[in-house]
């Protein structure tokens, strides 16, 4: 039997898509609840970048760009060395709830990662998303 | 850094809310400082979450930066919050303490 390839998580935000597609695609979003500083250059291809004051850093490339309901992403794993191919895939999809948001992430990739990393990276990720996607909430919440 | 005894004992009760943040500092008291590649490599988490619990519990003043190049900097605990977390709860257990010595008289008198 194979791992579980796919994190999905849905969240209801209080703020119209426009707001949270601006969290998600900014550098300055980005920064604010994600990582500590960022960088994005936004169009299918393009290079962002996060990272945090204990060096770590996290490259991406993105990969879906329609504004303002569906943003794609890959990302390096980290538990494998900085110049492995591997990536898994990050949508983030919006759809319009009442006068708020309905935001669905889902990130797939998992299976290809070798057993000794699987659990850390798959626990870990899902555990992320939980925390990252309410530290969103809070950031949305407090401007 | 905060001074406030309150905002204090705050930063670190949110802070020892989470598992893998307590476990960041269990890590540290016991091996002494560490880089985020270090505490990675030796507890269930992963780098871009210690970077991120490194984070918070440097603004909550229980760990700090140790100056060095970017991926060599090492982290070191910081008690001094923890003290103060241990006065608030120390002052909470008193006023506990005392009403339930005075129930504990009253029925020993009653028995």
């Amino acid at each position: 039997m194979g791992f579980p390839d796919r994190i999905e998580r849905t969240v209801a935000l209080a703020h119209p898509p426009a707001r949270v597609w601006a969290a998600l695609t900014t550098a300055e979003g980005l920064a604010a609840w994600f990582g500590e500083e960022a960088d994005i250059d936004l169009r299918p291809g393009g290079a962002a970048r996060m990272r945090w004051a204990s060096g770590y850093a996290v490259e991406m490339r993105v990969e879906r760009v329609e504004e303002p309901a569906v943003f794609g992403f890959t990302w390096q794993i980290e538990e494998l060395p900085d110049d492995d191919p591997r990536r898994t895939y990050v949508e983030f999809t919006l759809e319009p709830d009442g006068a708020g948001t309905r935001l669905t992430v889902v990130e797939t990739g998992f299976a290809q990662l070798p057993e000794d990393a699987y659990r850390k990276v798959y626990d870990g990720h899902t555990q992320g998303w939980a925390s990252e996607l309410g530290e969103l909430a809070g950031y949305l919440d407090a401007r | 850094m905060p001074d406030d005894i309150e905002v204090i004992a705050e930063q670190v009760f949110t802070a020892l809310a989470d598992p893998s943040r307590r476990a960041i500092l269990a890590a540290l008291a016991s091996g002494g400082p560490a880089t985020a590649t270090d505490l990675a490599a030796r507890l269930p988490i992963t780098r871009q979450a210690i970077a991120k619990h490194l984070g918070l519990l440097t603004d909550a003043g229980l760990v700090t930066a140790e100056p060095g190049e970017r991926r060599r900097i090492r982290y070191r605990l910081r008690s001094a919050p923890m003290k103060v977390a241990q006065q608030f709860l120390a002052a909470l257990a008193r006023d506990w303490d005392s009403p339930l010595d005075a129930l504990k008289e009253h029925l020993d008198r009653g028995a």
